[in-house]
């Protein structure tokens, strides 16, 4: 049976209806936040998986995202390719470039392999800079169409949220299941010390590379998500700035847990606009707004890095250890302690 | 459950919900009359463009701040609403739905990444968007892009207009030797199809060095170009860090400052300042398209704003990127005005504003002096003509060196149509 518990047979019945009801309840402006973080959820699902569970960390994410944006933009502009061709081809380009920068972690890792991975970032973002061929020219953007899905054009925001919801579902149940399969122990094996996982017969190569590819495939259709999502495959959406975000959300989400990635993308991408709301909440509250523009900014990222701080210090393995934690509370709440 | 729990988590529930009521109330306070004009401004007070962010966007308020103290523009008031985007994609998304929740009628955009990720919803939504001296040269095919105005002068523009001065300065192109020192990233190169095409048309040696990023070493690059090239004349595109980099180095080794020129976002007074103070730069030619300065009716009525308010002017009143903020916000007003002459006290919409810019004559923009260019914006041209003026650094201020003038327009429109 796919869900033996009753629990959690209700709690995805509850799930999927919450799903359904945004799309129903949530305004336009909402619903783009929520495209947004869908779009991140992806990424950092796969980040996770590198990261998390295989302990190889990375900063290369964007750069394997505008692989997959950039292939898909042109199959969609020269070939005129549906969605569903495009998606899983940029995913795949991704996955074959992340296997080639994964090479260095067969030999380095730690701090090294950061760097190197550094490297693979800077190296492709110089490529499709530079490379007429992969970016349409010198402003190294290519303008798509809107993906159409039965024949019907996406383009508002809840058409675009219809569309994301099923991939995100996809790649939370992918990543879920990876992990109780022989690759995903094998993930954790290696982690958790590579020369032991290697004794017990665990092919250490193999298992790197498939990390490496299986983060990038993630990490490219992310990149064609987005790519759809603006309309537009631009190589600034994808520079080493972006793959430090991708790192902190899976760092304070909970690194190796799927749960945690999609806590982490949700905090990432929504805590600056909540903290920009309430600070303008707040001014207008004193009347002094005026003058406040100026100091909000400066006030928000103050603000947004005071927080990222104490959450990592109350629970240093992430939003998804707090979850767990007041779950656990929430079980006991009321019975006797 | 005992009783004492749960009343505890009553009182939390009733807490959570007047939080709730607290920020819904705030939420509501924002919202003013129906009739304003709403304006979107991208602003960016924080991230890695910040520095010209806080003038720029405090010099559009000020504008806006100016024509509602006079009453407005028939009847009509400006309501910008500013957000602060970090020059990240996902926040100006996120601003770009929140203004449409408030009504934007046109965007003042700033941040190529910003034009390329929001272009597709604005020409969907009908909601037009300015982006001066930046964004795609591309877009000044109205007929293409109806909904982006790159109004005054793009990266094309700014290209054939250097190479048309250079020209001047050196006595003909035939047979000359011109350089192109940029910023090694899409906006740094974006004006080099408009020069490849120029130098073939006119018979120039073009040669170009890019300047990787961060743009914070480029010594080679000048090395190179001084004493291997030795260019007739140099055009450079830097901007951010990489501008006064560009001055410093080029003064160390000794190149001639008269004869370069800087494009439009390269030559600002922070970036001589950075450099070590304006006279660093002096004999650098800069390009803008917009006055610089204090001595114009427009600035007047601000200063006259502030002292009547009883505040002190703002520090970089009258400085490059105050100046181009305040036109920026003019073209917006007078856009309004076109599209008030249409509507005769109706609600302006989102697609009024785009006939209002569409409508923006010499004539109308007469008005502000020198500030602005004689702009003529067309359905086919958004551009308004591509205007650019040149000021000379003397004695550490901006000396003005030509009156507004457009160059090779024939050949930027060829450059468009090949590129489309």
């Amino acid at each position: 049976m796919v869900l033996p518990s009753l629990q959690s047979r209700y709690s995805i019945m509850a799930l999927t209806a919450v799903v359904l009801a945004v799309s129903f309840v949530a305004d336009e402006y909402q619903l783009s936040i929520v495209n947004l973080i869908f779009i991140a959820i992806v990424g950092a699902i796969g980040l996770n998986i590198l990261v998390g569970n295989t302990g190889q960390v990375s900063i290369g994410h964007g750069a394997f995202m505008s692989v997959g944006a950039y292939t898909a933009a042109n199959l969609i502009v020269r070939l005129h390719s549906p969605f569903w061709l495009a998606i899983p081809a940029g995913g795949a380009m991704a996955a074959v470039i992340g296997g080639v920068v994964g090479i260095p972690s067969l030999r380095i890792r730690g701090i090294y392999l950061v760097i190197s991975t550094l490297a693979a970032q800077l190296i492709i973002e110089w490529t499709i800079n530079h490379v007429h061929a992969i970016s349409g020219g010198t402003q190294a953007s290519i303008n798509v169409p809107r993906p159409t899905v039965f024949g019907f054009e996406l383009k508002t925001q809840q058409q675009f949220y219809c569309f994301l919801a099923p991939f995100v579902a996809l790649a939370i149940v992918a990543a879920l299941n990876l992990g109780r399969t022989r690759i995903g122990r094998a993930f954790i094996a290696i982690r958790d010390q590579d020369i032991a996982a290697e004794i017990m017969g665990i092919n250490i190569t193999r298992y790197k590379l498939t990390a490496f590819m299986i983060s990038s495939f993630y990490a490219g259709v992310s990149g064609v998500l987005y790519t759809y999502f603006l309309g537009v495959a631009n190589y600034e959406q994808f520079q080493i700035g972006v793959s430090i975000d991708y790192l902190a959300m899976v760092i304070i989400g909970g690194l190796g847990s799927v749960r945690g990635s999609v806590l982490g993308a949700i905090f990432v991408t929504v805590l600056p606009m909540v903290v920009r709301q309430l600070l303008e909440g707040l001014g207008s509250l004193l009347s002094v707004s005026t003058k406040l523009g100026q100091y909000i900014p400066q006030m928000r990222l103050t603000i947004f890095g005071a927080l990222i701080i104490i959450f990592l210090i109350v629970e240093p393995d992430g939003l998804n250890r707090l979850w767990l934690n007041v779950r656990g509370r929430l079980r006991w709440w009321g019975h006797a302690q | 459950m005992t009783r004492h729990a749960v009343t505890a988590a009553s009182r939390q529930v009733s807490t959570a919900m007047m939080a709730c009521a607290l920020l819904a109330s705030l939420y509501s306070m924002r919202s003013s009359a129906a009739d304003d004009i709403v304006i979107g401004l991208l602003c960016d007070r924080s991230g890695p463009t910040q520095t010209n962010g806080a003038i720029m966007c405090d010099a559009a308020r000020d504008y806006f701040d100016l024509i509602n103290s006079k009453g407005g523009i028939d009847g009509y008031r400006f309501r910008p609403i500013e957000i602060d985007a970090e020059y990240k994609v996902p926040l100006g998304i996120e601003a770009y739905e929140r203004w449409k929740t408030e009504g934007v009628v046109s965007i003042m955009l700033y941040g190529t990444s910003h034009v390329q990720s929001l272009q597709q919803r604005m020409a969907e939504d009908e909601i037009p968007g300015t982006s001066p001296g930046f964004g795609t040269a591309a877009s000044s095919d109205g007929t293409r892009f109806p909904y982006l105005f790159p109004i005054a002068a793009t990266f094309y523009s700014q290209a054939a207009a250097g190479v048309q001065f250079a020209g001047e300065k050196i006595g003909g192109l035939k047979g000359k030797r011109i350089a192109f020192l940029y910023f090694d990233n899409p906006t740094g190169r974006e004006p080099m199809p408009m020069l490849e095409a120029l130098s073939k048309l006119e018979g120039f040696e073009l040669k170009t060095f890019s300047v990787p990023p961060p743009g914070i070493e480029m010594s080679a690059q000048v090395l190179d170009i001084t004493l291997r090239f030795k260019p007739d004349f140099l055009l450079t595109n830097l901007f951010g860090r990489a501008a006064s980099v560009g001055v410093k180095a080029l003064v160390r080794v000794g190149y001639p400052l008269n004869k370069a020129v800087a494009l439009a976002w390269g030559a600002t007074e922070a970036d001589f300042n950075a450099a070590g103070g304006m006279t660093v730069g002096e004999g650098y030619y800069a390009m803008m398209f917009h006055g610089v300065g204090a001595d114009y009716s427009a600035l007047d009525d601000v200063r006259e704003m502030y002292k009547a308010e009883g505040k002190k002017l703002p520090k970089a009143f009258g400085t490059v990127l105050y100046n181009r903020w305040i036109f920026h916000a003019a073209i917006q007003v007078e856009a309004a005005r076109v599209a008030a002459r249409l509507r005769k006290g109706a609600k302006i919409t989102s697609q009024d504003m785009r006939h209002g810019f569409e409508g923006i004559s010499a004539a109308a923009v007469k008005k502000l002096g020198g500030l602005a260019p004689p702009l003529h914006i067309t359905e086919e041209d958004h551009e308004g003509g591509g205007w650019i003026q040149i000021y000379q650094i003397t004695g550490g201020k901006y000396v003005k060196a030509t009156e507004y003038f457009s160059a090779f327009p024939d050949v930027k429109a060829d450059v468009i149509r090949q590129r489309r």
